[in-house]
């Protein structure tokens, strides 16, 4: 089993999922490159993951980003194997989750996951508080317990008052809120987000996504982030992944993927994006000046470029310089090429240097 | 060309043979084995007596106020209990109430032993597609029988009386709770379970927390459906020595006493009512969490 304490990273490899009769007999068809149209075309099988390859971080958060249908649910259910791959490992720390026997992916959905659900999945005939203590009572946790335990949950997505409601009784962003209660009072070090604030609105989505960071920086869980909201994604992910037609199309930091998007796939996805918030300072600044020579105020490597901008207006500065943890110099900037790398608009045939 | 007029059928002496050859290996069957059956029902026999003497020796202002707070817990509906305490102190006037209570202490044993056997064999069917497949066209079978074809299996096994009625009823009436359990569980939505499972249930849990829940309000409908059908049955058993009602009425059949038959059958009816609309009450209460919908 995965050590409780620290989060265990999750590695998918060489994953494929086939929907259909038969997936066994069309596997090698697939791996030899017939694509998602044809073998739904001929064999009347749905291609649903194809030759997934993901590092994610331990206690980081991934986002896994695409468009409708390209097999974003699919893959984060075989994380806890709600559905069982054609072919691939869906490594957990160490432990391979396919190679688990029913007793043990039992012990491991209970202690080590908690999932949100995009369709919510409530219980319907339980109120919000049974609905959001069921993973700790299918634990065993004493009943007293419980209630505490998901009372502060129930409390921090902003429910408090509705305890005793049923489900049916709530607005559909009060009921993934539910969800999130849910998943977040089973305490796992695996956190499995499907679109989980999809539904909300953006005040309370922005809270809950502090919620999440802030979760983040007193225990660090691996988060799993699917959402189709690329400011979102660049909000939360240490990691992005782009899926289209059940594969990765890129994968890497936000600012990579703004950068230097693969395709015109992406560069469509990234072409709205604020870049002020993704593009960090020492990916412009200039390194050609001598180190002595510290004009203006100092920022720290790591500042997006709307803070810089906002530090040297407020400074009335039209140079900066960029120094890193220890105050040591590392390039100087010039308001010109903050303000013009924030506007640039992207197309995927001139990237610019990243990271 | 004979043969196009007449159907060409097994003739005579074959026919006859065959049939005998299997009364008679069932008749041997039974004088084999029927005394461990008859024992092997001698709980249940217990049970019968002593739920109708508690209906029959318990004062009857009594019987009427346990009814009348079993409707209400059961339904929180004012007219049903209205309703059932006036058709009980009609029945009590125009003296029927002992044969009333007969019939109500078997539909009530009638009813918890088709729940008993029925719920685990609906719960092992929704499990199961090939259990499906074997027991739905039993139950079919059992459902399109004319019921009194049980009766005569039944009575040559254990004679005539409570146990033997009790049996044919409950063979007769189980199939809807059997059914709508089965049903009701294979309906339950495919995201919740999925969420259940996603929490780790183990699949008890998963049962008792989330499938039977679900379930519930469909398995109600089905219990509903077997009390009707038991006190349709419990008329027709009245013919192997079951007491109650139906004994009434089948005497006015054969001596063609109008009136009598006509008070019992509506003795009948009044307590089918009373049977129906409680059970569909407290069906429609299980279900009250999916009326208050949002917005
Ligand atoms: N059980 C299934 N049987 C057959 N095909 C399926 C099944 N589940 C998913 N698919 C197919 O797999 C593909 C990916 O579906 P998935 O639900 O993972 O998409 P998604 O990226 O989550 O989309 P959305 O953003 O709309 O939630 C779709 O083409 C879908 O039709
Ligand atoms: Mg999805």
């Amino acid at each position: 089993m995965v050590d409780d304490k620290a989060s265990p990273g999750i590695s998918v490899r060489n994953l494929y999922k086939i929907f259909g009769k038969d997936p066994e007999k069309y596997i090698d068809l697939v791996k030899q490159g017939m694509t998602k149209t044809e073998l739904n075309d001929k064999h009347g099988h749905v291609l649903g993951l194809k030759d997934i390859n993901i590092d994610m971080p331990a206690g980081g958060i991934q986002v896994v980003m695409g468009l409708s249908g390209s097999g974003k649910s699919t893959l984060i259910r075989h994380i806890n194997r709600l559905i069982d791959p054609t072919a691939g490992e869906v490594l957990v720390g160490d432990v391979d989750v396919c190679q688990m026997n029913p007793a043990q992916l039992q012990e491991f959905r209970r202690h080590e996951t908690a999932m949100v659900f995009q369709k919510f999945a409530l219980l319907p005939h339980r109120t919000v508080m049974d609905n959001t203590v069921y993973g700790l009572e299918v634990q065993g946790v004493s009943r007293s317990e419980q209630l505490e335990r998901a009372q502060r949950w129930i409390d921090r997505v902003g429910l408090t008052g509705f305890e005793s409601n049923y489900p049916n009784q709530l607005s559909g962003g009060m009921q993934q809120r539910v969800g999130l209660a849910r998943a977040l009072t089973n305490d796992a070090p695996i956190l499995l987000m499907d679109e989980a604030f999809s539904a909300l609105d953006p005040l309370i989505r922005m809270d809950m996504q502090s919620v999440l960071l802030g979760l983040q920086k007193e225990i660090k869980k691996t988060v799993v982030f699917i959402t189709h909201d690329l400011d979102e994604a660049l909000r939360l992910g240490d990691k992005i992944a782009i899926l289209r037609d059940g594969e990765v199309v890129q994968q890497g930091t936000g600012q990579h993927i703004v950068l230097n998007p693969a395709d015109e796939y992406i560069s469509s996805f990234v072409r709205e994006v604020n870049r002020g918030r993704v593009v960090l300072v020492q990916t412009i600044m200039d390194t050609s000046v001598g180190l002595e020579n510290r004009e203006g105020p100092a920022i720290k490597i790591g500042t997006t470029l709307e803070k810089a901008a906002k530090i040297m207006t407020d400074g009335n500065s039209s140079m900066a310089h960029v120094v890193d943890a220890q105050g040591k110099m590392l390039g100087s900037l010039d308001i010109q090429a903050v303000i013009s790398s924030m506007v640039t608009p992207i197309s995927h045939d001139d990237p610019v240097a990243a990271e | 060309m004979e043969w196009l007029y007449n159907f060409p059928s097994m003739d005579i002496e074959s026919l006859r043979a065959l049939k005998k050859g299997i009364d008679s290996g069932f008749r041997g069957f039974t004088r084999e084995y029927g005394v461990y059956i008859e024992n092997a029902f001698e709980p249940l026999k217990q049970f019968l007596i002593w739920s109708e003497r508690f209906m029959l020796d318990t004062p009857w202002p009594l019987i009427i106020l346990l009814i009348a707070v079993i409707t209400w817990v059961a339904s929180r509906n004012k007219r049903i209990v209205i309703g059932t305490v006036i058709t009980l102190l009609l029945i009590g006037y125009f003296d029927m109430w002992e044969d009333t209570m007969q019939t109500i202490s078997m539909i009530f044993v009638c009813t918890v032993l088709s729940i008993v056997v029925g719920i685990p064999i609906g719960i092992a069917m929704s499990r199961s597609d090939r259990l499906q497949s074997v027991v739905n066209p039993i139950l079919d079978v059992m459902q399109t029988m004319p019921s009194f074809v049980y009766l005569i299996p039944v009575v040559m096994l254990l004679g005539i009386g409570k146990v033997p009625g009790l049996i044919a009823v409950v063979i007769y009436a189980i199939p809807p709770i059997i059914r709508l359990t089965n049903l009701g569980i294979r309906l339950v939505d495919k995201d919740v379970l999925e969420a259940a499972d996603a929490f780790g249930s183990s699949s008890w849990q998963r049962l008792k927390n989330v499938q039977m829940p679900l379930a519930l309000p469909t398995m109600m409908a089905g219990i509903n459906q077997t009390i009707m059908m038991a006190l349709a049955m419990v008329v027709v058993a009245s013919m192997i020595g079951v007491r109650g009602l139906g004994q009434p009425v089948l005497q006015a059949i054969n001596n063609q006493y109008f009136s009598l038959g006509l008070f019992n059958g509506l003795a009948i009816v009044g307590i089918a009512i009373i049977f129906d609309r409680t059970s569909q009450a407290y069906g429609k209460r299980l279900q009250k969490y999916q009326e208050v919908v949002h917005g």
